[in-house]
């Protein structure tokens, strides 16, 4: 029989009925349309389906559904406040870091997850950090400076940047 | 598949003994759930333990002696500043698991009862002579590390066991422990070899207390008794070392696989094992914990 | 960029662009970090049902019996075919226009017919209500087999009595034609000049074998689609591919339907590399909609994309070269020989043609074997062929250098291919930056920075030929002004950007002012698939000579509502200028008055571009390698590139750091392993290493511009080139950091040890 969860999403109530066996991953992208939250590999290798459940940095593909009764619960459509881009995601686009842009949601997350603990990480700090994110397309190199760039803009502005609802 | 997270010990262990079918412990998931995805056939009851208090604590005891609920995530883990000073080995090999992400989940309790020959926390948990605290219906027991896993993927644990915590026995002064693995690549990588070194000095630098555990060179975890007889009462000079290493050697027992040869095992698990030495003698002799 | 570039790029003679050369935030940029692009698993449909796919567990057996019946009786299973549900392709209708691939092979690999030829063969398909009836209903299949002798070796698979992948394979390309089959699909042979000749004029032989593992794209993407079919059997299908058109026409093909039955709805590429150059899903998910009347979604999961879609070939390779004392390269010989996994198709051709294509070299004699194993259908792989190829070749440039003791840069500019070098392969260089690339890295600052203890530095060039082809583009103009750019070709990695840039230096107007948009099979002419490095040159070609149609327009429209001639009017920089009278008027006016002046505007450029540029490549790698274990650290990467001309620098040199990127993890860490039941053991990202941000440092670029003539902007490909050197590159800086060179990829941590423990062996 399927379970009844009701969890906070990207600030807003949500619910939905999952098997026991389903993962935060699918009920996201399937029960709940949230298609922006990706799978590259399903056993938490790559990164792409990265979120932030209850201020952790978490693979969602290893998460089951049930797991998150209660549960706060970020990802990618979080990240913008309305029509405004988080730094993270303009430093993203400014330093042309994504190409086929299928990583970018989880290392998005990941890099939000960084710079809220650690507003001001080393080139090596950041390399570490999202070594769980595979990326095939860039090689890492704008993705770091994006990073770093990010932090930049929000040590000097950071007031601008409270952008979570 | 059913799912239950209780709150309490009685709780677990009810959820545990009356299972009717196979039944599972969920810590951080990060194993089970891969597990699952590849096609492992599910339990008929899964029993989620991290809703359970005692097993989210890291605490220091008054006697000195440490325990790490067995459902703490590594995230937890390594930033207790308290833990990391007095075990700064056992939390760099538990922060050595996967990813950040799988650091917001991964366990203690997991990546003992996973049960892989090399798994990065448990050469470090042998070598600090760690014990865990077993708990079912039928009351508690204490076992040290290197007896649960019996052989790859099976534990000593029964059905309706399962393990709460660890304890960490207290800490002598100038005493250190160390661990070091090798993967080819630097982060995301399972160990081709682990070494954990934990060891006490005396005033003078001599090495009168020395705990050798040994991971991926052997169907489970080694905990080297032989090679860390060697280190003691030495000050860890180069001839030491070089019997060190090879008494290390000669305790591997490696299989060659997907990820390495067993002649490689053993020649860099030797070479991981001086390295190791030379760091927890130097954090010893530091004497950080003190 | 030249003049004449720049006359056609913009009206006014002499003007320098504004647009081109700069770095604006890329179209689809948005979409891309909100979450908002939809990939290839991101559609649904109501009512869609979810396929998966029945693998075989053997690496060669016969099928003797698929019982689907109790998977048919599960609840909830709506479909199930095999490859009985396809047509057989009969000889005649093998091959389009002659060229690769054989669509008989290309049927037998999406579903295997007879015989299963690698582990994870695709044999049935699935359409469920839902994922786990799907995935129950697998469970419930029964196939009988007779598990046959199997060969994943390339050496073994070439042996006589080698067990037969096929057992009507004649090797190609022998005559006489052997009687016999075997696994040897085809020879090829090159020979430039005299080689028996040139190495009994060489001082100097070197000669060594070389082997490299098959390794995977590795996209991040798995294949992914969405197909539904009407009851007039129109089909759509929605995927992630690099070529809608391909798609269309491979299913037409495969499924024996006319093109125009079916429109392919491209979504974003989440990677592809030369892998989604192919189809796998997109026929079962059609068939699979057809028989179930419903819309089918398939996704494959991540060891199913190792098992079952191509890697590009395991090679082994032995090379010798001649060189005079002075380091002229006189002569070079060898014999490539490639897996082209289950079915014949390896690029071992490419890897021919393209391993000395640097280098000026009077005699050259190369033979190349194209060797099916039973493993996965191999598929392009960025630079199809040449990396192998290129690093055997490199390793002996560089130990010719060390035995001569010259600088190895120095070496490779004595022996330079320039414009007018003719190639082994016919060709005859034009315009191309190789030289130009050789003293950039050696003026770079990472050329002569110092190196510490077990560090060291290594060099290597790469040659790819860029192509172009049929491409189309259109334009049109809306009533304010603005462009839509459509094309055929999805954007892989910020194609977009470079086509809106390329319209907007065009047409004179802001960048902001265009969007482009990739149109699906029925709204926009063929295209060529998004590969060979082709997009920017020929696509961009495709949207310069629509915009130049546009502005053509805009002047006679101009001239209509001021009562002129069109050539009186002249286009400057956005604006319709009547200099006599000095008036102007702007995009927008005249789009504002369309009607006035014939109704909406737009135009459409259909061509089959030709005069690609070939691209280089000259690569400097530092390493450490930590003597008692073995492990290579990359410490520094320098990639010096002839681009032509970059459109958007930052996306050419972000296809030199990804490409640089796969090379480094091809070089060092990545393989495919298999048991000793012909059973992949590496299925997943834990133990199929690709690099991690941790083990890269940045990758400095360096953008060499020789523009092509060729091209409105002097655009060259840049996508492939970057993969190539790097292989050859860290394996030098590897033997000059150790002493002890390795010829064997990868170069893991376990076989750099054993390489230097045995060398301090033979030295005691």
């Amino acid at each position: 029989m399927k379970k009844h969860i009701q969890m906070q999403l990207n600030g807003q109530s949500v619910e939905f009925l999952c098997e026991t066996s389903g993962t935060l991953l699918h009920a996201l992208r399937d029960s709940l349309q949230m298609t922006g939250t990706k799978e590259g590999c399903g056993s938490g290798d790559c990164g792409a389906c990265s979120v932030m459940m209850n201020d952790t940095l978490v693979c969602s593909c290893l998460v089951l559904a049930v797991e998150c009764s209660h549960a706060d619960i970020r990802t990618v459509e979080g990240l913008a406040a309305g029509d405004a881009l988080h730094p993270l995601q303009q430093a993203f686009l400014d330093n042309a870091a994504l190409q086929c842009g299928i990583c970018t949601p989880g290392l998005l997350v990941a890099a939000k997850a960084l710079l809220d603990k650690n507003p001001d990480p080393t080139e090596t700090e950041v390399r570490y950090w999202i070594a769980g994110n595979l990326c095939r397309c860039t090689g890492y190199d704008k993705i770091v400076r994006a990073i770093l760039d990010a932090a930049q803009r929000l040590r000097g502005n950071a007031s601008v940047n409270e952008l979570q609802p | 598949m059913e799912y239950c997270a209780p709150e309490t010990l009685a709780e677990v262990c009810a959820a545990l003994s009356n299972a009717d079918g196979p039944v599972r412990v969920l810590a951080g998931g990060t194993d089970l759930l891969a597990r699952f995805a590849s096609g492992m056939p599910r339990p008929s009851m899964l029993v989620d333990i991290k809703k359970l208090a005692p097993a989210r604590v890291i605490r220091q005891l008054p006697d000195g002696s440490f325990e790490i609920g067995a459902a703490c995530p590594g995230i937890h883990i390594r930033a207790d500043k308290l833990l990391g000073k007095y075990w700064p080995g056992l939390s760099e090999a538990m922060d050595l698991i996967g990813s950040v992400q799988i650091q917001g989940r991964a366990t203690l309790g997991g990546n003992l009862c996973n049960a892989s020959p090399a798994a990065d926390a448990v050469p470090a948990l042998i070598a600090a002579r760690a014990h865990c605290r077993i708990v079912s219906v039928a009351g508690q027991r204490e076992v040290p590390v290197e007896e649960v896993i019996i052989s790859p993927g099976r534990t000593c644990l029964r059905q309706d066991e399962f393990i709460v915590s660890f304890i960490l026995p207290a800490r002598a002064s100038r005493s250190a422990d160390a661990y070091l693995r090798m993967t080819p690549r630097t982060e995301m990588d399972i160990a081709i070899a682990g070494v954990a070194v934990n060891l006490t000095l005396d005033d003078s630098g001599v090495i009168t207390d020395s705990h050798v555990a040994l991971g991926a060179v052997g169907p489970v975890p080694v905990f080297a008794v032989a090679a860390s007889r060697i280190l003691l009462g030495s000050s860890l000079d180069e001839e030491v070392l070089q019997r060190f290493r090879r008494q290390v050697s000669v305790m591997c027992r490696p299989i060659s696989d997907k990820r390495s040869t067993a002649e490689y095992r053993t020649d860099v698990t030797a070479v991981l094992a001086a390295r190791a030495a030379r760091i927890a003698y130097d954090r010893a002799a530091a004497d950080i914990a003190s | 960029m030249t003049k004449k570039s720049a006359a056609i790029g913009n009206e006014a003679p002499g003007m320098a662009p504004t647009i081109i050369g700069t770095r604006p935030v890329r179209p689809d940029g948005i979409d891309k970090v909100t979450g908002r692009a939809r990939f290839g698993a991101d559609v649904n449909l109501p009512g869609s049902l979810v396929g998966a796919v029945f693998r075989s567990p053997h690496a060669h057996a016969r099928i003797l019996n698929i019982d689907i019946s109790k998977a048919q009786a599960l609840p909830g299973v709506k479909a199930i075919i095999t490859a009985e549900d396809l047509p057989v392709i009969s000889e005649d209708m093998a091959l389009i226009n002659n060229q690769p691939p054989d669509f008989r092979d290309l049927s037998a690999n999406v579903l295997a017919r007879g015989k299963v030829l690698y582990e994870g063969h695709a044999i049935a398909a699935i359409a469920a209500i839902d994922e786990q009836t799907a995935h129950q209903a697998l469970l419930l299949i029964d196939v009988e087999y007779a598990v046959l002798q199997h060969v994943v070796d390339l050496h073994q698979a070439m042996e006589p009595d080698a067990p037969l992948l096929h057992e009507h394979l004649i090797t190609k390309g022998i005559t006489p034609a052997p009687k016999k089959p075997s696994n040897i699909a085809s020879r090829y042979e090159q020979v430039h000049g005299d080689v028996e000749a040139g190495f009994a004029g060489a001082d100097i032989v070197i000669s060594e074998e070389f082997t490299t593992q098959p390794v995977h794209q590795a996209y991040i993407e798995p294949h992914a689609c969405m197909a539904q079919v009407a009851a007039d059997g129109q089909t759509d299908i929605w995927c992630s591919s690099q070529g809608q058109f391909m798609v269309r026409a491979y299913c037409a093909r495969l499924l024996d339907m006319p093109l125009s039955k079916i429109r392919v709805i491209p979504l974003e590429i989440g990677g592809g590399f030369g892998g989604k150059t192919t189809v796998y899903l997109e026929p079962l998910a059609v068939l699979l909609a057809r028989k179930s009347g419903k819309p089918v979604r398939m996704q494959m999961n991540r060891s199913e994309v190792f098992k079952a879609t191509g890697p590009t070939s395991g090679t082994f390779i032995s090379l010798k070269i001649g060189a005079r004392k002075d380091g002229t390269l006189v002569a070079a010989q060898g014999i490539l020989c490639y897996q082209a996994g289950a079915f014949p198709g390896s690029p071992v051709r490419l890897g021919c043609m393209t391993a000395f294509a640097p280098y000026n070299i009077p005699n050259v004699k190369l033979i190349g074997y194209d060797v099916v194993v039973n493993r996965p259908k191999s598929a392009a792989y960025r630079a199809p062929g040449a990396p192998m190829a290129s690093f055997a070749a490199e390793c002996l440039i560089d130990m010719l250098a060390q035995k001569l003791e010259m600088d190895p840069v120095a070496l490779r500019l004595l022996n330079a291919a320039d414009d007018g070098t003719q190639t082994a392969y016919g060709v005859t260089f034009k315009h191309i930056g190789y030289r130009q690339t050789l003293e950039a890295a050696r003026q770079h600052p990472h050329y002569s920075a110092p190196l510490g203890p077990n560090q060291g530095r290594g060099v290597a060039s790469g040659f790819w030929f860029n192509i172009g082809g049929p491409s189309s583009a259109a334009i049109n103009i809306n009533e304010d002004g603005t462009a839509v750019v459509t094309t055929g070709n999805p954007d892989i990695g910020g194609s977009r950007a470079a086509m809106a840039m390329m319209a907007a230096e065009t047409l004179g107007i802001p960048y902001d002012r265009v969007q482009v948009l990739i149109g699906n099979t029925n709204a926009v002419s063929y295209s060529d698939l998004t590969g060979g490095s082709r997009v920017t040159f020929a696509v961009g070609m495709a949207v310069t000579q629509a915009a130049q149609a546009v502005i053509e327009d805009m002047k006679r429209r101009a001239a209509l509502l001021w009562s002129v001639e069109p050539a009186e009017v002249e286009w400057l920089t956005g604006n319709a200028v009547l200099v006599a009278e000095q008036k102007q008027l702007s995009l927008a006016d005249i789009a504002g008055q369309a009607a006035r002046t014939g109704g909406p505007i737009a135009a459409q450029a259909n061509i089959n571009a030709q005069g690609a540029g070939p691209g280089f490549a000259t690569h400097i790698c530092d390493v450490e390698v930590d003597p008692e274990t073995g492990h290579v650290k990359v410490l520094r990467y320098t990639a010096v590139q002839d681009v032509g001309k970059a459109i958007h620098p930052s996306y050419v040199e972000g296809q030199m750091q990804g490409g640089v990127a796969q090379g480094i993890g091809w070089a060092l860490n990545e393989a495919y392993l298999y048991d000793e039941n012909g059973r992949m053991l590496n299925p997943g990202f834990l133990d199929y290493r690709v690099p991690v941000a941790s083990d890269l440092p940045m990758i400095d670029t360096v953008l060499v511009e020789v523009p092509n003539p060729r091209h409105p902007f002097g655009v060259k490909g840049v996508g492939e080139v970057p993969i190539i050197p790097p292989l050859g590159a860290v394996a030098n800086a590897v033997a000059r950091a150790t002493g002890v060179r390795l010829f064997d990829l990868p170069m893991s941590p376990p076989s750099v040890h054993k390489a230097i423990k045995k060398a301090a062996r033979r030295r005691r």
